[in-house]
């Protein structure tokens, strides 16, 4: 298992978070996740331009096995996608916090939004206790 | 209460994801399911099938028996060892479970069926059984561990006593015989199993069991979970019961036809029904489907045909292929151009005859 890396935030549906210098937020779900589901073979990306509302279904990715809805962590407007991931889905697999990151949001209401997302330690102690 | 396999302890200590599985806490894959999907099909790999149910037939009248139980013909078995695949039926014709059945002696058959059909079956067989004399027991003393791929017979083989080896090695397909293991070890060994594969499917007294599952990962056989399993078959174009076929489901309706033997005089359960549907003519049909879109059929996705809606049966990604197949149950005549309604898009599918893969290759038209 992957270390958790401090700067991210998490839904409780295993949806990571980082909030960016720039403002963006960019989105990804977690290595735990990941594991989860087993390997990945196909993933669903929103457009540049849609608008998703925080809590809302906004990518899909299937493994092997089963097909889960992503959801967005933060309401606001997908600026970018990770297009290299519809033809190598394992890199989700291989890297759930970096270069399998899903997409970009420039958010509309971060600071309250982001009171609802679990800090590492937070999602850690979620995960453990599922686990159990 | 969920139900351990003899090898649970060991699937755990090799890190395996558990599941349940018809009430068994069984193992979905080792790592990673493809690369276990991989290791079947270019090598050999092995699977913890215990949980299936093993169930011995004995009375003199055991092949009359079966003549009715089975829609498939017993009289089919000649010669003691030989296997064969068959659908139990309802009167109505929908399918109670699909099962081997082992011919070893006149007075002795042993079957194979579905762990999670079991309660369901032995009630079945038992009430069926009644009439001909025929004591039905249940063997939970035996554990099963099914071999699969190119090297899986040599790799077996190579762990037999020499002169069972040499017996072992001759099996033809859908033959079985008794050998002797590591450490003397009793096996009952068939050249059977569900993968599409060349392999052996080997019956083990339980207290041997977490020997021979050792031996046979010493002997380079990968440890592969029900998650290969189940992408293995279905590239292998076998049907999985509970979701290919039923009791609302008749051999006709599951592409099973071929396992259904309407010998002259010979009054098997279902048989009436079969035949009625057969002359009507107009029933489901189970087919074959590839997609080359992105994305992956699953079970229960509805499908669009110019004959009304069908509907994924098995749907699933192909390691092999790289893409995702299914089988689907459709209306009569509704040709091979047809869509799948996946989260509310159409995306096209076609239609192709399976299985999908043969000798690790696509199959022509897949």
């Amino acid at each position: 298992m992957q270390e958790i890396p401090g700067d991210l935030k998490f839904m409780k549906s295993h949806e990571w978070a980082r909030v960016e210098d720039k403002g963006t937020v960019t989105c990804g779900i977690s290595d735990h996740a990941q594991g989860l589901l087993g390997d990945l073979v196909y993933v669903e990306l929103p457009s540049v331009g849609d608008t998703v509302k925080a809590g809302n279904a906004c990518a899909v990715v299937e493994s092997v096995k089963a097909a889960s809805d992503v959801y967005a962590p933060v309401s606001g407007e997908i600026v970018a996608v990770n297009d290299a991931l519809p033809d190598k889905p394992e890199t989700i697999n291989e890297d759930a916090y970096g270069d399998g990151w899903l997409f970009v949001i420039k958010p509309d209401n971060l600071a309250e939004e982001l009171e609802e997302l679990l800090d590492p330690d937070a999602y850690g102690e979620l995960i453990e206790s599922e686990d159990h | 209460m969920t139900q351990k396999t003899i090898l649970n302890d060991s699937h755990r200590a090799l890190g395996a994801k558990m599941v349940d599985f018809g009430g068994w806490d069984m193992p979905i894959s080792y790592g990673s399911q493809i690369e276990e999907h991989h290791a079947v099909r270019r090598d050999a790999g092995m699977f913890d099938v215990s949980h299936m149910t093993v169930v011995d037939l004995a009375g003199a009248r055991t092949r009359e028996f079966l003549r009715h139980l089975l829609a498939n013909s017993v009289d089919k078995l000649k010669v003691s060892g030989k296997a064969l695949y068959s659908c139990m039926l309802d009167e109505q014709g929908g399918v109670v479970d699909d099962l081997i059945v082992y011919y070893l002696a006149e007075d002795f058959f042993r079957l194979v069926v579905n762990a999670a059909t079991r309660e369901k079956d032995l009630a079945w067989i038992t009430r069926q059984a009644a009439a001909f004399g025929v004591k039905v027991t249940e063997r939970p003393d035996y554990a099963m561990i099914a071999v699969q791929g190119p090297n899986a017979r040599d790799k077996v083989l190579g762990l037999l006593s020499a002169d069972t080896r040499a017996k072992a090695a001759k099996i033809g397909k859908f033959v079985a015989t008794d050998a002797q293991g590591p450490d003397g070890m009793p096996l009952f060994v068939a050249r059977t199993g569900y993968t599409g594969e060349d392999g052996f499917e080997i019956v083990v007294p339980q207290q041997h069991a977490v020997a021979l599952w050792d031996r046979l990962k010493d002997a380079g056989v990968a440890p592969a979970g029900l998650g290969a399993r189940d992408t293995l078959r279905l590239e292998a174009g076998m049907n999985l019961y509970g979701q290919d076929m039923d009791e609302s489901a008749t051999p006709w309706e599951a592409n099973l036809g071929w396992t259904v033997a309407l010998d002259e005089g010979r009054d098997f359960i279902g048989r009436a029904a079969l035949e009625r549907q057969k002359a009507g003519g107009d029933h489901r049909v189970m087919v074959g489907l590839v997609m080359d879109e992105k994305g992956v059929l699953r079970h229960g996705q509805r499908v669009v045909t110019a004959r009304g809606d069908g509907e994924i049966l098995s749907g699933s990604f192909s390691p092999t292929l790289g893409k995702s197949i299914a089988f689907a149950r459709v209306p009569a005549g509704a040709g091979d151009a047809l869509q799948v309604d996946i989260r509310g898009k159409l995306v096209p599918v076609r239609v192709v005859k399976y299985p999908f893969v043969r000798d690790g290759k696509a199959c022509d038209g897949v």
